[in-house]
């Protein structure tokens, strides 16, 4: 094309980025390339090839990691840690530094091997990418300098293995590798299969800023690779970021092992527009939630939700603006939407379209070029909630979309998903946008803005989302575990004994929905005394009493959205009448464990301390506004976890459980716990305080008898949100297995319980349990 | 030379070729309120787009040198000084007929272009016609007590009058910036429409002067009432203000032209004023407008830049273009 021709075409022409320096490096380096162990390049194994998904085109060859590279990374690292863990906050500060000065440094090229290897556009690894990345790194600079002061009573977990996707290679490598070296561990990493060469490039710098050898091992491969990292022994946690069918198999895998575990898994998330929008701000919002990566992002604004009296308008705006993406070469620097990362996306992400019958389909009127992995922009408008489509997570360039009437059943829609892992609202009604966010069942809301990421802002989902968060000082201690004393729980004690009692027989009831309940079962279990004197009965709790408990708990939402003054009010009232009948309470302690007057007697008081405690914190346990990069709040409120499910030890069998259920319904989630079997009257006792103290029905319920027999009901529940296993009867295996089905979060003991007197039961480590972190970013201006 | 035709519309026509068809002017409609009351900006949302704009759309090579050439033929050469005189305007003119080396056109293989306009206060508006006569260049005059906008009302009108009489075929009128500050969106409306009576055959531009009017919101209002009143261009600045156009500030102006065409069919110009004196900056503007309006916004009929130094810069990055070395001013004719 000639000068005049395009001084009257006006057309934007090529405007590639060069390739020359990535591929001159692939060659130097490989094209055959072995895993990074202990501090060098291992000789390749068998290996597969790295294509870039734009051409086809063979890049590198990857080594298929075995079980035997595994284990040789795991010891490098295992080898490496406790030096590494001695280091001071600042010796591993200087560390990370140096790895964000060599980011930064090499830019251009982890962005330019990135898309290559990816096919995102080169305008996102250059622009977004490959800065968060290195922003990481600083931020995280900042952790180790300030760990040692800041996170007394806590220490690195050993070695980490980390699982990351293909849609972010070096940012998510970033999100795992930098918060687990600032908390003084060591790392294997296996980076996706697409896309290994960012991860290689990124060893090829720690070797440059001189990391010490084992800290950070990369191993290639596929899922077999993964597989072996997983089930590995001698590794303490697992991160892994990817789709929700691999995070419930990990789950699965890593049950009862003991080894620490987050995820971040998949989304479908809602992009809610209410009729007062900014409506051209919240359809180029959508370019940058669903067309950003070519939609391949976990948090992607994948549903869309239209107040129904703007829907029209508004999709006929969308489409046209649709019609103006750029679809290309990820190298040419006037792309917005590159290469999808594999053929086998491809095909999954047309068949989901394909298969759809409801709506109308949109593509975007744009040529796609002849060859190459491309998917065009589209537009699913007019699905009802049940179509697969609004259901399913597309994890492509699809967007889907329905209406709303009103802003509560924006929030209804929103949260009818299986999902919680972000969520968008538009509107320019502050009252409306911020009585919006809290409700949505999200680990980050944006408010008039959409996939925004600060190293300092926590990132992580609620629900089949995944548990944890990545980013900030609640992303660290992700990676930290408390060096509390624990020493092994007490196990359940059968007595035989006589059958009689000496006065009016009474037979404690579980208590479900502020009610007491007899069993579903109609068996009773005898409550004897060390000596087998017999104390009373309680109920043989079944399943059907969980589903019960779990429906009342359902039932009482509300306490969720009370206020922290009072649940306080609450909680001291409870502490209160426990106080009026302390004696009382001492002798049923005594009575069931055979303990002296006076430990029964420190025991409640403890207990009536503790309700203190908590009462202390429900309106204390205070958020952070993150000092992100942008004019505007990044809110990082604690929110309720939701329902709780909780396995009551044996050992002290008031104070336990009392320490288990204050801080959860201070932070105003809501508990089904389950006594402990050897001694649970002092629990049923309870519900009479809960009775006079103004707990709402639902808030508090409890269930008695053999926890193997609850336990499975309680963990396997998909209503409940979280569960807390102090058991003594060794069910952290089945606990954690069976709550895979809605990946809830779990805390469980691996058989060694607190010493629950001490003050290191009780505090903000309880408290981040009963809470989940939720982002919420607000920029604003006028 | 000098009376070759030389604006894109008639070189079209000169080479046979079909003439570029003027969109029809701005017949205005009545004032809706409602559609003022709905109209939304969110900053934070529109300095977002702006600021990721420059990464999202690159020009490189010939495709820069067309693109530079073309913003040339899209600026309203402009000079509103106090000591402008009959000799400055007379050069400013002649350079607006030759905005560009001969022997860098010739390189280019581009055909002559003019700059879209000559813009000066009233007074100068003979002279300048005089100047331009049949080069088919439009004299601009701003108007209306520019650029306060606070003389006596009937004098603006007159003003307009005056300036159309002496020839000028576009009048750069201002509006008053406390209609849109006090939210009396009849009295902006009512202005508007009269100053547009008062230009008759001539097009109008309102001047908004957006670095007054507070926020973006009101700038999105104020450019729907303009138009609304028969506005055939809404434009950013005088120049004079402390801030002149910004890329949010143009992002929220070209989307009400966007929805206004929606409603109503009508295509109206714009022109950022002040401030732009770069050949990027002119290029992340043509970018814009074509990602958010289209093609039919990078031709002197719906777009112009308001533009004093922008040129020069131009001039250098074409002979960059040709040379392959950075150029310097001096090699280039002044105005």
């Amino acid at each position: 094309m000639t000068t005049r021709e395009i001084f009257d075409s006006m057309e934007y022409g090529p405007a590639p980025e060069s390739a020359s320096e990535a591929l001159d490096w692939i060659a130097k380096r490989g094209p055959k390339f072995g895993h990074f162990i202990d501090g060098a390049f291992t000789k390749p194994g068998k290996t597969f090839a790295s294509k870039n998904p734009a051409t086809g085109k063979d890049l590198a060859q990857i080594t298929q990691g075995t079980a035997k590279d595994v284990d040789a990374a795991v010891s490098a690292a295992t080898k490496a840690f406790p030096k590494w863990a001695k280091l001071s906050g600042h010796q591993r500060a200087r560390h990370l530094y140096a790895l964000a000065r060599l980011l930064q440094k090499h830019s251009r090229l982890f962005a330019v091997l990135e898309t290559l290897d990816n096919g995102k556009p080169i305008r996102e690894s250059r622009d977004i990418d490959i800065p968060l990345a290195q922003r990481h790194f600083y931020y995280h600079a900042g952790l180790a300098q300030l760990r040692d002061a800041e996170c007394p009573g806590y220490a690195p977990l050993g070695v980490c293995g980390q699982v990351i996707p293909w849609n972010f290679p070096l940012l998510m490598l970033s999100w795992k590798i930098a918060p687990a070296l600032a908390a003084g561990n060591t790392v294997v990493l296996k980076p996706a299969e697409y896309t290994s060469l960012t991860a290689l490039l990124f060893a090829d710098i720690c070797r440059e800023a001189g990391l010490p050898p084992g800290v950070v091992n990369i191993v290639t491969g596929d899922g077999a690779t993964g597989e072996a990292i997983v089930t590995h022994d001698a590794i303490a946690k697992i991160a892994f970021t990817g789709s929700t069918s691999v995070g419930r198999r990990i789950r699965e895998a890593t049950a009862g092992t003991g080894k620490a575990l987050t995820l971040e898994l998949g989304g479908k998330s809602p992009y809610i527009v209410f009729e007062d929008a900014d409506i051209d701000s919240a359809i180029e919002g959508l370019v940058d939630a669903i067309w950003f990566n070519q939609g391949q992002v976990c948090c992607a604004g994948s549903r869309l939700l239209v107040q129904e009296g703007i829907a029209e308008e508004f999709h006929a705006r969308l489409k046209a603006r649709m019609d103006k993406l750029r679809i290309g070469d990820p190298l040419d620097k006037s792309i917005d939407i590159g290469a999808l990362v594999d053929p086998v996306q491809h095909q999954a992400i047309t068949a989901m379209v394909d298969a759809n019958t409801e709506g109308e389909t949109y593509r975007a009127r744009i040529d796609l070029p002849d060859e190459g992995c491309f998917y065009p922009p589209t537009l699913v408008t007019g699905l009802s909630p049940a179509a697969t489509l609004m259901q399913e997570e597309i994890f492509g360039p699809v967007l889907v979309s329905t209406t709303f009437r009103t802003p509560a059943e924006a929030v209804e829609l929103a949260n009818n998903t299986r999902y919680g892992l972000a969520a968008t609202l538009w509107s320019e009604n502050l009252n409306l946008a911020l009585d919006i966010a809290p409700k949505l069942a999200a680990g980050v809301v944006w408010v008039n803005a959409t996939n925004l990421f600060d190293a300092a802002a926590g990132f992580g989902g609620v629900r089949e989302s995944g548990f944890g968060r990545e980013g900030g000082w609640e992303g660290l201690k992700a990676y930290l575990k408390p060096t509390a004393p624990a020493k092994a729980a007490a196990k359940p004690t059968t007595t035989d004994g006589d059958t009689g009692t000496d006065g009016i027989d009474r037979t404690a009831k579980m208590y479900i929905g502020g009610k007491q309940a007899r069993p579903d079962s109609g068996y009773s279990i005898p409550v004897r005394s060390p000596k087998g004197k017999l104390l009373g009965h309680v109920g043989a709790g079944n399943r059907k009493d969980v589903r019960n408990a779990v429906e009342a708990a359902r039932a009482a939402a509300g306490w969720g959205r009370t206020t922290g003054h009072l649940r306080a009010q609450i909680l001291y009232y409870i502490a209160e009448n426990l106080s009026a009948r302390a004696d009382e309470f001492a002798a049923r302690l005594r009575d069931m464990t055979g303990t002296s007057s006076a430990k029964a007697a420190a025991e409640v008081d403890t207990s009536i301390a503790r309700l203190f405690t908590y009462a202390a914190w429900a309106d204390k346990f205070e958020g952070r506004a993150k000092p992100v990069p942008i004019r505007g709040l990044a809110l990082a409120l604690n929110e309720p976890v939701g329902i709780i499910g909780i396995l009551a030890p044996e050992e002290a069998p008031l104070l336990a459980p009392i320490s288990l259920i204050a801080p959860a319904i201070a932070m105003g989630s809501r508990v089904v716990i389950a006594a402990g079997e050897s001694a649970p009257l002092a629990l049923t006792d309870l519900y009479q305080v809960l009775d006079t103290s103004d707990v709402p029905g639902g808030v508090v319920n409890i269930l008695t008898g053999a926890h193997a027999d609850i336990a499975p009901a309680l963990a396997g529940h998909l209503e409940v949100d979280a569960v807390w296993s102090f058991s003594g009867s060794g069910l952290s295996a089945l606990v954690e297995k069976s709550a895979a089905g809605n990946l809830k979060r779990t805390w469980v003991n691996h058989g060694k319980n607190p010493d629950w007197s001490d003050a290191s039961a009780e505090g903000p480590r309880f408290l981040e349990a009963a809470t989940e972190i939720k982002t919420v970013w607000v920029p604003y201006g006028e | 030379m000098t009376e070759t035709a030389t604006n894109p519309a008639e070189t079209a026509l000169s080479e046979g070729r079909l003439p570029q068809i003027h969109p029809a002017r701005n017949p205005g409609m009545p004032l809706d309120l409602d559609w003022v009351a709905r109209a939304q900006a969110n900053t934070s949302a529109i300095e977002r787009r702006a600021a990721t704009l420059p990464g999202r759309r690159s020009v490189k090579k010939a495709h820069q040198a067309a693109w530079l050439a073309r913003a040339i033929t899209l600026i309203d050469l402009t000079t509103l000084a106090g000591d402008d005189t009959a000799g400055r305007v007379r050069r400013l003119c002649a350079k607006a007929r030759h905005p560009v080396r001969q022997d860098i056109l010739d390189a280019l293989g581009l055909p002559p272009i003019t700059t879209g306009a000559v813009c000066v206060y009233h007074d100068m508006v003979p002279v300048a016609v005089e100047a331009l006569q049949g080069s088919g260049i439009p004299v601009a005059a701003v108007s209306t007590g520019f650029p306060a906008g606070l003389s006596p009302f009937h004098l603006r009108v007159a003003e307009i009058g005056e300036s159309v009489k002496a020839g000028a075929a576009e009048i750069d009128i201002v509006i008053s910036r406390r209609h849109v500050l006090t939210g009396d969106w009849q009295a902006l409306y009512d202005e508007m429409a009269e100053f547009r009576t008062a230009c008759g055959p001539a097009h109008v531009k309102a001047i908004l002067a957006t670095g007054e009017l507070g926020t973006l919101r009101n700038v999105a209002k104020a450019s729907l009432v303009c138009m609304m009143a028969g506005a055939d261009f809404i434009k950013t600045s005088t120049g004079k203000e402390s801030v002149n156009a910004t890329l949010p500030v143009s992002l929220v102006m070209i989307r009400a032209i966007r929805e206004y065409q929606a409603r109503t069919g009508i295509k109206i110009g714009y022109k950022p004023a002040g401030g732009i004196s770069k050949a990027k900056d002119a290029l992340l503007y043509m970018a814009l407008m074509k990602e958010e309006l289209g093609d039919d916004w990078l031709k002197p009929d719906l777009f112009r830049f308001g533009a004093s130094s922008l040129l020069g810069d131009i001039e250098r990055q074409l002979e960059h273009h040709v040379t392959g070395q950075y150029s310097a001013s001096y090699r280039h004719p002044m105005a």
